[in-house]
């Protein structure tokens, strides 16, 4: 029997529980059916780029930090890449050593707040989430020995990193390395053989590989849909090359998928941190420069894995202190010109755990 | 035969949280259990310092928010800058440390206070007296080792759990 | 229609009441209603404080602990907060409906209590059809839900809503047969009856039915996993999405109130309600329905939410031939008359048939498959 049903549109936004910061979506509905969906977003909009354009090059990190908040590190480490190819400058040997460990530990914590706001949507009422951040926070202890901060790290700077590494960094961090293992099967233990969640996420939501590349999805969202592609391997950067690791890919590139994957990759950065530990040498950590860089003319595109995919600086200079153009390549704009096609046909619960599962931050799509 | 998809996965879910029911919890309450900050704490306040400072005015050039606000006049007879007005306007500040770092004659710090809420706008605005080094607004060891290493420790969260899991 | 007796029993806690007295009757009445909306607004009150620390604990926090000591103050402080409240109706909103909905969706989560016992013959009313009367009467709330989904001209409320009356629908279904397994094995209808037959715990004797309706009652008063009523993560807050200060509040009430009586019937049913030894009854009675809403606030903590055509599949693919079978085989126990002595040997045979059961039935609902029907 065929009822006849009229679609509406219901305004997910841009304040919701589950939309990530101030994110709109436009859903028209059929009953529970998301027939179509139109993301809106602006709301956050700081102005990044334009801003740049006046400031120095020095003064640019702090303004990275508030792209995608919740992997500070990451941001500053690819924008320092950029400029120090604009500007041909070479990082001391211990300043790249300690960038990788603290890109990776930042890989770690924003994937571990990407997985539990994930099992959040899905349902769990904030447990995997608060254990998630639990753990975050420890890694946050360690960026605030660090850098003094809690969010907006501002360490990295073009050709180093701010200051030393504390001498309680170290064995602070091997502490925590031996008790993530135990954290992780953990998680697994509360979660992954769930049959409720498996019901939910199984198959929701797939991403097909070809899919995935056509509209230039980066991160664990092309490496779930079976992609082997991670610019750490592919184009490497820094020091990757010298560390031994592998890129886990999942087959079917649903939710569970993206979920997984996560997972596995944080595995994998702890692997890469463990080598870095043992591999650091001693000596400076900044490379000597003026106070105001000023690079030749020229243009300079640079990219890094960050935890939710490709991030891309791309910076022109006209020999002055402050870049001519800046133009950042937010992985999380890109994942989500996915969403539409994964989210029609399927139910407004699972549009929000398939939003989840792409895993946006609203400061980086915005700008 | 798997015991996938017979509820098996839902009761290892349960013991997992039942477990932490018995487990002390990662919370200390704040305004009674204090814990270290950083050495290196990134604060709301500046720390300046009379004495060292020249005057050249790098910190306010370097500041991407422009937040320092400074004057000076010629003292000719001794050749030097004389500050006439050193003025950060906290609210602005992003706490970025890019003036600490620059400052060619360390005279410039962050405070490690960081109870520094106020109730108006204009509160925020510090000068020159008000930002000098007091017992209560000691210097954070953000950019000077040295200093750091005379702080107190930060408390880890690594080392305040103990539980085995 | 039901004839009431009214049967005063010696009160075993509180004075008993003279039967002669002058209009004993309302007096019973009085005094019985004094007591429930106490007990249950104590219970609520307890409950709120038992969820918020458990499941804080669960999630390796603290919980509310300013409030008083240990913090058992924080639901009253909530409620005054609560009350003092300012009552945003939308512009939009059916405005009678809007302001009837939690008095129609409260007074049936009350009303449920009038049949419980809190000792032998120590409740409002010994109906002789009392758990008919439960299930007809726990049924109302849905009207008082959709009314508040309708009322506040909300697409989100609206959503929760519907969500609620497919979910009611369905699960009324597998709750009520689980209960009639209970009822073939005592035989008798009234609460109070049940109660004194269970020399034996009926969890016992009915593990099936048990899991059945704990299952089932969940998702009747929308216990996680099967709150997707009011999914916070999807819905915003569901059918109360739009209410505020009291009437706010009168929702949080039904919603715990509801809990506390589907434990205290769980517990009358299968935990042998008020039965046991030392403690005076009532106070049996009340820790077995802390017992149960516990296991409600674990499971709570612990599962994802489910979607909602696997809320209609679970009910109808699963629950509903559970119940059957397992209506079927306690039909056939009784019936051949299982004799007394031999009750260790129908336990033993009854959790086999629960494990059994559960296992093959649950490979065939992967292959019924778990949703994807539209509703
Ligand atoms: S910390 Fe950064 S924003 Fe604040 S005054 Fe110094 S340079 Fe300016
Ligand atoms: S950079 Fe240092 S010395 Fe120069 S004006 Fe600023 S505080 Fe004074």
């Amino acid at each position: 029997m065929a009822v006849r049903t009229e679609p509406f549109v219901l305004n997910m936004g841009p304040v919701h529980p589950s939309t990530h910061g101030v994110f709109r979506m436009r859903v028209t509905l059929d009953g529970e059916v998301v027939v179509d969906i139109e993301p809106i977003f602006g709301y956050l909009h700081r102005g990044i780029e334009k801003l740049a354009e006046q400031r120095t090059y020095t003064g640019i990190i702090p303004l990275t930090d508030r792209l995608d908040y919740i992997s500070s590190m990451s941001n500053n480490f690819a924008y320092c890449l950029a400029v120090e190819k604009l500007a041909g400058i070479k990082v001391p040997e211990r300043a790249e050593y300690i960038r990788v460990i603290i890109a990776e530990l930042q890989r770690v914590a924003a994937l571990l707040i990407a997985v539990g706001a994930f099992l959040n949507d899905c349902g769990a009422f904030f447990t995997p989430f608060l254990y998630m951040f639990r753990e975050r926070e420890r890694i946050v202890d360690l960026f605030e020995m660090v850098s003094g901060q809690r969010l907006t790290y501002n360490y990295m700077r073009v050709g180093g990193v701010s200051q030393d590494l504390p001498d309680e960094f170290m064995p602070a961090l091997r502490k925590f390395m031996n008790m993530m293992p135990r954290f992780m099967a953990e998680y697994d233990r509360l979660l992954v053989q769930n049959e409720i969640l498996i019901a939910r996420a199984k198959g929701v939501g797939i991403l097909t590989g070809e899919q995935a590349i056509n509209c230039s999805a980066s991160g664990p969202v092309l490496r779930a849909s079976g992609v082997k592609w991670d610019i750490r391997k592919a184009d490497p950067y820094s020091i990757y090359d010298r560390f031994d690791f592998a890129i886990p890919t999942q087959t079917t590139g649903d939710c569970y998928d993206r979920y997984r994957q996560r997972v596995e990759e944080t595995r994998q950065s702890l692997h890469i941190i463990r080598q870095a530990m043992e591999q650091i040498p001693s000596g400076p950590v900044r490379a000597e420069l003026p106070q105001l860089i000023r690079p030749p003319a020229g243009e300079a595109y640079a990219h890094i894995e960050a935890p939710k995919g490709e991030l891309g600086f791309y910076l022109v200079s006209d020999n002055s202190i402050a870049p001519y153009r800046c133009h950042i390549r937010p992985p999380s704009l890109i994942n989500l010109t996915a969403l539409r096609d994964m989210v029609r046909g399927w139910k407004i619960a699972d549009l929000i755990i398939i939003f989840g599962s792409i895993d946006i931050t609203v400061g980086e799509i915005d700008r | 035969m798997k015991f996938e998809r017979y509820g098996i996965g839902i009761a290892k879910g349960l013991t997992v949280t039942i477990r932490h029911l018995f487990r002390h919890p990662t919370v200390s309450q704040y305004p009674e259990q204090r814990l270290n900050i950083s050495r290196r704490f990134r604060g709301n306040e500046l720390v300046w310092n009379k004495e060292k400072c020249t005057g050249c005015g790098t910190c306010a050039k370097t500041c991407p928010q422009g937040a320092i606000e400074i004057v000076t006049s010629t003292d000719m007879t001794e050749n030097k800058y004389v500050v006439d007005k050193y003025q950060v306007d906290t609210g602005y500040c992003i706490n970025c440390g890019l003036c600490i770092e620059s400052c060619p004659y360390e005279a410039l710090y962050f405070s490690h206070a960081f109870e520094c809420a106020r109730y108006r706008r204009s509160e925020l605005v510090q000068s020159k007296d008000d930002m000098l080094e007091t017992p209560e607004r000691k210097v954070s060891g953000y950019f000077y080792p040295d200093k750091a290493n005379k702080l107190p420790e930060q408390t880890l969260l690594v080392e305040k759990v103990t539980e085995k899991r | 229609m039901a004839t009431i007796e009214l049967n005063i029993y010696n009160l075993v806690n509180f004075q008993s009441i003279p039967p002669d007295w002058p209009g004993g009757f309302w007096w019973h009445w009085l005094f019985f209603t004094v007591v429930i909306i106490g007990f249950v607004l104590t219970m609520v009150m307890g409950v709120i404080y038992i969820e918020r620390r458990g499941m804080a604990r669960m999630q390796s926090r603290l919980g509310p602990n300013r409030t008083g000591p240990f913090g058992l103050l924080q639901p009253v402080a909530d409620a005054i907060k609560v009350l003092l409240k300012e009552n945003i109706v939308p512009d939009a909103a059916d405005k009678l409906i809007h302001w009837l909905a939690p008095v129609v969706a409260f007074a049936p989560a009350l009303m449920i209590f009038a049949v419980v016992p809190f000792g032998n013959g120590v409740l409002l009313a010994d109906l002789n059809v009392g758990i008919l009367y439960v299930v007809a009467i726990s049924s109302v709330s849905t009207v008082g839900i959709f009314m508040a989904g309708w009322g506040s001209s909300n697409k989100y409320s609206l959503l929760g809503a519907m969500r609620n009356v497919a979910a009611v629908v369905s699960y009324e279904i597998p709750l009520v047969l689980a209960i009639v397994g209970v009822v073939l094995i005592s035989g008798s209808l009234s609460l109070n009856q049940m109660v004194v037959a269970q020399d034996v715990p009926f969890i016992l004797l009915q593990p099936l039915g048990f899991l059945l309706f704990f299952a089932a009652g969940c998702a009747e008063i929308n216990r996680s996993p099967f709150d997707l009523m009011e999914a916070d993560s999807e819905i915003v807050a569901g059918f109360h999405t739009e209410y505020s200060g009291m009437k706010f509040a009168m929702f949080y009430l039904v919603e715990y109130a509801e809990a506390v009586a589907i434990s205290a019937i769980i517990a009358t049913l299968f935990l042998g309600g008020w039965r046991g030894p030392i403690l005076p009854p009532w106070l049996w009675f009340v820790v077995k329905v802390i017992i149960v809403f516990f296991a409600m606030v674990w499971t709570r903590t612990t599962l994802p939410r489910i979607r909602i055509d696997q809320l209609m599949a679970f009910a109808w693919k699963f629950l509903f031939p559970m119940s059957l079978f397992n209506l079927f085989i306690t039909a056939l126990q009784v019936l051949a008359g299982w004799p007394t002595e031999l009750v260790w040997a129908m336990i033993i045979v009854n959790f086999a048939v629960m494990a059994i059961l559960v296992l093959v039935w649950s490979k065939l609902f992967f292959k019924l498959g778990r949703g994807r029907i539209e509703v």
